[in-house]
C-alpha cells in the first residue's frame, strides 16, 4: 500500500455486503423447488395488501416449508412501525 | 470407482477453467488418470490454458456427432502422461452437445480406465452448465469473495441438489465443495473484502480450498502451464492442498493472513 492509498483507504463494506446476501440467499432459498407462479403470487399478494397498508416489497416474506408428505406455504406480512392507512 | 466432477460456478469470470485446469494436473501428478473436459462450447478456453491449444484436430462435439473416435481426440498432455484434455468445439450451435452424447463420452473414458473426469463447465445456467453438471458425482463451486457471485453460486447449489442425474433418480446427492479463490488476505483483513468465514456462513458449505489473488495466474495462462506447476507460487500451494483435499485429507487453510510487512513497506511498498 502506497502514502496515498493509506490516506485513501477503500471502505470496510464486507460486513454491508455478508449482510445483504445473508438475507437474499435466505429469501432465494425458501422458494426454490417451489412452483413457478410463487413470484408472481408474491407480486400480486403484496399489490392486495398495499391497497390497505402502506408496506415496502420486503414485508412480505414467503417461505415453502417441506415436511414429509405435505408442504405448507407461509406468508409473513411485517406492519409498520405505525401503520398510515 | 471412476469420479466425475464438475467445475462450476453461475458466474462468468470467476476462476472455473484456471481452476479446472490446476486440479486436472495436480490429481494426474499423482498418478492418477484423468481427463479434462471443456464444456464451453463455443468459447473453448481450456486448451489455452493447458497450452496444448495448436494440437486440437478433433473436439467433444466431433467425437459425440461420430466424426472421429474418443481416441483421436483426447488430447495427451506432454507434461503429465496420465493427462488428458478433450477440447470444446468452436461451433456456434449450442444443441450440437446431448445429453445421451456426453454419458456416452463417459462411459467410454471410464470403461478406459480413467479414474477422474473434470467438466469444465460454462458460465451461466443455460444447456452447458446443465449438461456439465447432470451426470456429476462432485461438483467444485468456484466462488469470489463478492456478492454477485456469491448469490450466483447459492442458485446453482440450488441446481445441483434438483437437476442433476442423482438429484433426478434419488440416486444420493452430488457432493458439494467450495473453492474460493481471488482472495485477498489484505482486503479481508481492512475490512474491505468478505473472509471465507463470512462466504461459508452464507452458503453453509464445507471449504475445498481458499486460493489468493495473484499476478501468477496470469503469467501461467500466458505461458499455458496451469498455475499448480509453478511451484514457487502461493498459488500453487493452495491448489495443491485443495487437491490432497479432495482425495481425503484434512489439510488448514493456507494463505488466509498478509504476508507481514515492515514499517517502510507498508508505507511507500507495492
Ligand atoms: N487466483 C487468481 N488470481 C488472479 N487472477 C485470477 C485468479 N484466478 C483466475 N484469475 C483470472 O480471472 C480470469 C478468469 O479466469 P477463468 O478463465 O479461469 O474463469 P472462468 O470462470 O473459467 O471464466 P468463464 O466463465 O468465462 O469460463 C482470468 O483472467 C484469470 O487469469
Ligand atoms: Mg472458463
Amino acid at each position: 500500500m502506497g502514502l496515498l492509498a493509506f490516506f485513501r483507504r477503500a471502505q470496510p463494506t464486507a460486513n454491508v455486503a455478508k449482510e445483504r446476501l445473508r438475507i437474499i440467499v435466505a429469501q432465494e432459498r425458501t422458494t426454490r423447488g417451489g412452483p413457478d407462479y410463487l413470484p408472481t403470487l408474491r407480486r400480486e399478494l403484496l399489490e392486495v395488501i398495499r391497497k390497505y397498508i402502506n408496506v415496502d416489497p420486503d414485508a412480505v416474506q414467503m417461505n415453502l416449508e417441506k415436511e414429509d408428505g405435505h408442504e405448507v406455504l407461509e406468508f409473513t406480512v411485517a406492519l409498520p412501525e405505525k401503520s398510515k392507512a | 470407482m471412476a469420479e466425475i466432477i464438475v467445475v462450476t460456478s453461475g458466474k462468468g469470470g470467476v476462476g472455473k477453467t484456471t481452476t479446472s485446469a490446476s486440479v486436472a494436473c495436480g490429481l494426474a501428478r499423482r498418478g492418477k488418470k484423468v481427463a479434462v473436459i471443456d464444456f464451453d462450447i463455443g468459447l473453448r478456453n481450456l486448451d489455452l490454458i493447458m497450452g496444448c491449444e495448436r494440437r486440437v484436430v478433433y473436439d467433444f462435439v466431433n467425437v459425440i456427432q461420430g466424426d472421429c473416435t474418443l481416441k483421436q481426440a483426447l488430447i495427451k498432455d506432454k507434461r503429465i502422461d496420465s493427462l488428458f484434455v478433450l477440447a470444446a468445439s468452436q461451433t456456434r450451435d449450442k444443441e450440437a452437445l446431448s445429453m445421451e452424447g456426453v454419458r456416452k463420452v463417459f462411459d467410454e473414458l471410464i470403461a478406459d480406465g480413467f479414474e477422474y473426469i473434470i467438466c469444465d463447465s460454462p458460465a451461466g445456467i443455460e444447456k452447458g452448465a446443465h449438461l456439465a453438471m447432470y451426470y456429476a458425482d462432485r461438483a467444485i463451486v468456484v466462488v469470489n469473495p463478492e456478492v454477485s457471485s456469491v448469490r450466483d453460486s447459492d442458485r446453482i447449489l440450488g441446481l445441483l441438489s434438483s437437476k442433476t442425474q442423482k438429484a433426478e433418480k434419488g440416486d444420493g446427492k452430488v457432493q458439494e465443495h467450495l473453492l474460493l479463490t481471488r482472495y485477498s488476505p489484505r482486503r479481508v483483513a481492512t475490512g474491505e473484502m468478505m473472509s471465507v468465514g463470512d462466504v461459508k456462513e452464507i452458503l453453509g458449505l464445507d471449504v475445498i480450498g481458499v486460493i489468493p489473488e495473484s499476478p501468477d495466474v496470469l503469467s501461467a495462462s500466458n505461458a499455458g502451464t496451469p498455475v499448480i506447476l509453478n511451484e514457487q507460487s502461493d498459488v500453487s500451494k493452495a491448489y495443491e492442498d485443495s487437491v490432497a483435499r479432495l482425495l481425503g485429507d484434512t489439510l488448514p487453510l493456507r494463505f488466509l493472513d498478509e504476508p507481514k510487512k515492515g514499517f517502510l513497506a507498508r508505507m511507500f511498498g507495492g
